[in-house]
């Protein structure tokens, strides 16, 4: 990126964030998962997303790609309103890059091809062009080698790392990463949250839910602690795990971190 | 260690004695079934020898059904009306892949401007998988050529598109149940990238739906194999007429025994492929299980 496209995107950042939500809400029948959430993300802020499961972190994370659709509220990506029905979803999806626990990989195509494939039909990257690029991300996680192998060869690790890069192949504005390393053997988190880092680092904008206390705390700028679906505290990641505010926190963090 | 020095050291490895022993035991087990089974299988194939030619009527019906010169003299003109059969057989094939598709995606277009497509695919299916084929093929062999609408077609034409009619209906199901096992984490997955609906579909789910469904399609591919014989009521000479044909000339039914086994003959290849596949594709899902 150009010295002036980061002033710009500064200058940008300080009025309009990547992410704005206001009064979210969602129910599933008479179960309400989101209870009028609000939120901004501004460009290159790292947020995490912390509760206990059904807290809503996951809804949160669809209904701003999209996938899942809300009750009410509004969803503004980079200043435009993304939760208006008259927006093209596809092309506000293709703006926002996805990976899910499970990864999601689609069997039936190559490393380089699942990689590939969002850049080719949405974005109409020719070809190849957008495998240069697909090897040289690949290439700079250490995973070159396998761009011909398919995703039942590779360990969850490598799947999922694979599944970064292809959410991230098409520079997308926002990064969510739903519990990424959720399903992962826990000698193969490392790997995982290492790229996590460096994309953070990177500048890249990134809203995550996750279970993973420490890594929050390394990485996140903010984090955001979700219960019953509301957010109950937001603070800087430093703040929030040594000074929390709200007694929920507080007993959240308890069975978390029993040290802390 | 490196892999290559591991891989070289169990190459070479030499099994213990108990596991050399285990490997004897299997061998002799091996032998044994195959022993049993294949005396087995000859005392079962005389019984059945002698209780057929034993029996008071064997040799007249010897006479009518396995003539040697009877079936060598019709060989060549059922053979001639196999040759259509093959053709009728192809074109269907393809045909069906194209319409059963088509059918497939209408009913899984979304939205309520595509009711009456959806409607009317499901109605579709319902019909002809619940129509007899041989209706089917006199209403349309009979039928739409009382219409005028076209020109003279020969039989084997209306004959191939009964087949369609019939066939798409049940390959369609088949590729809907491949549609709906795919594991809709793979639509979110490709519609989070900005994938389209109908990019999701061609580039996404149907790939790996014919992938699941491909044992199923060539079972209702080997059916159609035997059912394009079907196309001699209406007076196509196929194997099969050509076989009716030759059995009125020779006044010996051995005609329709060697157009069967023709028949058999045509299926067979595919139909060992077809356990081959789903042999393979049971081994891969189940890798690693001994039950």
């Amino acid at each position: 990126m150009s010295g002036g496209g980061v002033r710009a995107d500064a200058a940008r950042g300080a009025a309009t964030p990547v992410l704005r939500l206001r009064g979210i809400r969602r129910a599933f029948g008479d179960r309400e998962v989101l209870r009028g959430v609000d939120l901004d993300i501004a460009a290159h802020e790292v947020v995490a997303l912390v509760g206990a499961s059904g807290s809503g972190k996951s809804t949160l994370l669809r209904t701003v790609n999209l996938t899942e659709s809300i009750d009410d509220g509004v969803i503004l990506l980079a200043g435009d309103d993304v939760s208006d029905p008259r927006v093209d979803a596809d092309r506000v999806r293709a703006r926002i890059g996805v990976v899910f626990q499970h990864y999601n990989l689609f069997p039936h195509l190559s490393v380089l091809d699942n990689v590939t494939l969002a850049s080719r039909l949405v974005h109409r990257t020719p070809r190849a062009e957008a495998e240069r690029r697909a090897r040289e991300l690949l290439g700079s996680i250490g995973l070159g080698d396998l761009a011909g192998a398919y995703p039942d060869r590779l360990s969850g690790g490598q799947q999922q790392r694979v599944a970064i890069v292809r959410a991230i192949a098409t520079s997308p504005e926002l990064l969510l990463l739903d519990e990424v390393t959720s399903a992962l053997d826990p000698e193969l988190v490392g790997e995982v949250l290492e790229l996590v880092r460096s994309l953070a680092q990177s500048g890249t904008t990134i809203m995550m839910a996750t279970h993973e206390m420490a890594f929050a705390r390394d990485v996140a700028d903010r984090v955001v602690f979700l219960d019953a679906g509301r957010i109950i505290e937001e603070a800087p990641a430093a703040e929030f795990f040594t000074a929390p505010r709200e007694e929920r926190t507080r007993e959240f963090l308890a069975r978390f971190l029993p040290g802390l | 260690m490196t892999d290559a020095a591991a891989s070289a050291v169990d190459a070479a490895r030499r099994p213990s004695e108990l596991e050399l022993g285990r490997r004897a035991f299997r061998r002799r087990q091996t032998r044994r079934s195959i022993l049993i089974s294949a005396v087995s299988t000859i005392v079962l194939a005389v019984a059945l020898g002698f209780a057929v030619i034993g029996s008071p009527g064997w040799a007249r019906v010897q006479q009518t059904f396995f003539d040697p010169e009877v079936a060598l003299a019709s060989l060549p003109r059922v053979l001639n009306g196999l040759w259509l059969n093959l053709q009728v057989l192809v074109v269907a094939s393809l045909g069906v892949l194209v319409f059963a598709l088509l059918l497939a995606t209408l009913r899984t277009l979304r939205g309520p401007v595509f009711f009456p497509l959806r409607a009317l695919a499901a109605g579709y299916t319902d019909l002809f998988r619940g129509m007899p084929l041989i209706i089917v093929l006199y209403l349309v062999g009979y039928g739409i050529p009382g219409l005028d609408f076209f020109e003279r077609m020969p039989a084997a034409f209306w004959g191939t598109i009964a087949l369609i009619l019939t066939y798409s209906a049940y390959v369609a199901e088949v590729f809907r149940a491949g549609i709906d096992a795919v594991h809709p984490s793979q639509r979110l997955a490709a519609r989070s990238l900005g994938l389209s609906h109908g990019q999701t579909m061609r580039r996404v789910v149907f790939p790996q739906a014919v992938r699941r469904v491909t044992p199923a399609l060539m079972n209702d591919f080997v059916a159609m194999q035997k059912d394009v014989g079907l196309i001699s009521v209406l007076g196509a000479v196929d194997a099969v007429r050509a076989a009716q044909i030759e059995t009125a000339h020779f006044f010996n039914f051995t005609p329709y025994v060697v157009a069967g086994l023709l028949f058999v003959l045509l299926a067979w290849p595919t139909i060992r492929l077809t356990d081959w596949v789903s042999a393979r594709m049971r081994a891969r899902e189940q890798a690693g299980s001994l039950v």
